[in-house]
């Protein structure tokens, strides 16, 4: 039995059975780790003592016959911007190359509290900026599928730990799609839910009101099962949503057969052609379950690219002045006042696209340019957000591709920005709208070297379930499963 | 509208960013040509429509609001702990007020 592939359920029943034990599954783990990591770059750090000390833990409620919490012996890998105490938390960033955080994220304890072992911390894109993990401050993570290709950004790290079996799950973060497109490139199952329906409490913040945490891992189950243990009202994050959290798990066995699905014209004009195949595939297998396939329209969509990087930009710039060499992180040398201490921690400690973002939201709120883009990118937000609520009259659910692109080679695309900006057109809607997305895999290209292309769900808000119960038909009735 | 070198610089300041003289370069024609992009906003008229700063869902009645009691937060050596200078449980920054020359 390969403890590294096993799914939650299965390492569940492992321990139960007595099979493996969760040390014997978190020392598997690691023996990959140290064996494949090398080539994947997915881990920035490893904190192997502290998975170890919790496998310990429940291989001694297995033992005594205890109950079992519900993640028990589950190996995590944690996304780099997440807070992790007495684990050093870099955000990929020079600039925090030495931060120790005092404290957890909700999300990761509540995740130890259900028995997962926190095996380290995934590279990504610095403070998240970036769809390839390229802009790291620590070099880039490859794709498991492929080394030569990225794995999607910006939880890169992440993506890959769970495709090449580095972990079982995973947290990543998404504000304009960091979990749904990396979860695409690397051909596993990444969940997005509502705005506030998983605290923010230890999420480094990039753009405050887009800013999600949320699950990846390589079956929707699994994926529901984190999704349930990390979401929920928390009163350290004021904007963490008090609704009552559903049995996801529980709703995955409901029968989509009636379930109405939009499909938006918007996100399929001048699709790439593999990508456009495996979607009809994709909506044709989603008939054959029952689904009712409906045309919707999102006719706002050709804005939301300009509207996002307005938005994230500005509350970027905003966000990022806290890293200043005073307080944390590292303080640059050879400064004559306060001023030019600033000035040189943040020119040495940020890398490009961090301080190209950081220069394009710093002008777009400054004096005189502040109506005309930040206004405007405010209230194009809410025609976005209003064609949403529009097509949820209508269907359940809306089917979309993920990506516009297949994972692409490292350095291909990192000269220009603005084409890089733009691969993330069929995501950056449901974070300015705060409604939650789901990518599950969708098959492969039909041409050489057969690459990943991941299917994208959205839905109301506050309807994971709805999500996770129709990718989870998807995957079952599909033959998509994820991995190789 | 074409930014020039000097708005580069002038926001830079804003930022508290030192940029070469080459990231200047760099940055201009890449910052334009984004700032280039988001003018397709205004292909749509948004005289009636309200600003959106943050999303309100209708369950999340007055989530910010809490009982005003004191409680458990870092001690100043925790709070310090990762600073590059600290003393004391203070942050140590250089002399921020000169004195009379």
């Amino acid at each position: 039995m390969d403890l590294t592939n096993l799914t939650i359920p299965e390492i569940r029943s492992a321990l139960t059975s007595r099979r493996a034990s969760a040390e014997e599954i978190v020392r598997a783990h690691l023996v990959k780790i140290e064996e494949r990591d090398r080539e994947i770059h997915a881990y920035l750090t490893l904190s192997p003592e502290r998975a170890l000390a919790k496998a310990r833990e429940i291989d001694h409620l297995v033992a005594s016959g205890a109950p079992l919490p519900p993640l028990a012996g589950v190996p995590i890998a944690i996304k780099d911007v997440i807070l992790t105490r007495g684990v050093r938390t870099t955000c990929a960033s020079r600039i925090l190359d030495n931060y120790i955080p005092p404290y957890d994220a909700t999300a990761v304890e509540r995740l130890e509290a259900a028995g997962a072992c926190l095996l380290g911390k995934t590279n990504c894109d610095e403070f998240a900026m970036g769809s390839s993990t390229e802009n790291s401050g620590y070099g880039p993570t490859r794709n498991p599928h492929d080394l030569e290709r990225v794995p999607g950004g910006s939880s890169g790290g992440s993506a890959a730990a769970v495709a090449a079996r580095l972990a079982t799950a995973a947290l990543g973060s998404d504000t304009g799609g960091s979990i749904r497109q990396p979860a695409a490139f690397c051909e596993t199952v990444g969940m997005m839910g509502t705005y506030g329906r998983v605290s923010r409490y230890g999420l480094v913040a990039f753009a405050s009101s887009l800013d999600h945490i949320g699950p990846f891992a390589r079956t929707v189950r699994d994926v529901a099962l984190v999704l349930r243990t990390i979401a929920g009202r928390d009163p350290n994050d004021s904007t963490s949503a008090d609704i009552p959290v559903p049995d996801y798990v529980a709703a995955l066995d409901e029968s989509v057969r009636g379930l109405r699905i939009g499909v938006p014209g918007e996100y399929f004009a001048g699709l790439n052609a593999e990508i456009a195949d495996n979607l009809q595939k994709g909506i044709d297998l989603l008939a054959r379950l029952g689904c009712q396939i409906k045309s919707v329209r999102l006719p706002h969509t050709e804005y939301a690219i300009a509207c996002y990087y307005i938005i994230a930009t500005a509350e970027a710039s905003s966000n990022l002045a806290r890293y200043d060499g005073v307080r944390y992180g590292v303080r640059s040398t050879g400064y004559r006042d306060l001023r030019e201490m600033y000035e040189k921690t943040r020119n040495r400690g940020f890398g490009a696209e961090v301080k190209r973002r950081i220069m394009l939201g710093t002008h777009v709120l400054s004096s005189g340019y502040y109506d005309a883009y930040y206004l405007k990118a405010q209230k194009v937000r809410t025609l976005l957000a209003r064609d949403f609520v529009q097509a949820f009259e209508e269907v359940d659910a809306v089917v979309t591709p993920t990506s516009p692109i297949p994972p692409f080679k490292i350095g291909e695309r990192i000269d220009d920005p603005l084409q890089m900006y733009l691969t993330d057109i069929y995501t950056v809607t449901a974070d300015l709208a705060g409604v939650p997305g789901i990518s599950v895999p969708c098959g492969r290209t039909r041409s050489l070297p057969h690459l990943p292309v991941g299917m994208q769900l959205l839905g109301k808000h506050f309807d994971e379930a709805s999500l996770l119960c129709i990718a989870h038909a998807f995957e079952q009735a599909g033959g998509f499963a994820a991995g190789s | 509208m074409a930014l020039t070198e000097k708005d580069v610089r002038y926001v830079a300041a804003l930022a508290h960013l030192e940029l070469t003289a080459e990231e200047v370069r760099k940055f201009l024609p890449q910052l334009d040509s984004i700032l280039d992009y988001v003018q397709k906003m205004n292909e749509l008229d948004t005289s009636h429509v309200e600003p959106m700063a943050q999303v309100v869902t209708s369950a999340s009645e007055n989530p910010a609001l809490r009982p005003d009691v004191s409680r458990k937060a870092l001690t100043p050596e925790q709070a310090t702990a990762n600073a590059p200078e600290s003393a004391a449980g203070y942050f140590k920054v250089p002399r921020v007020i000169d004195r009379e020359r």
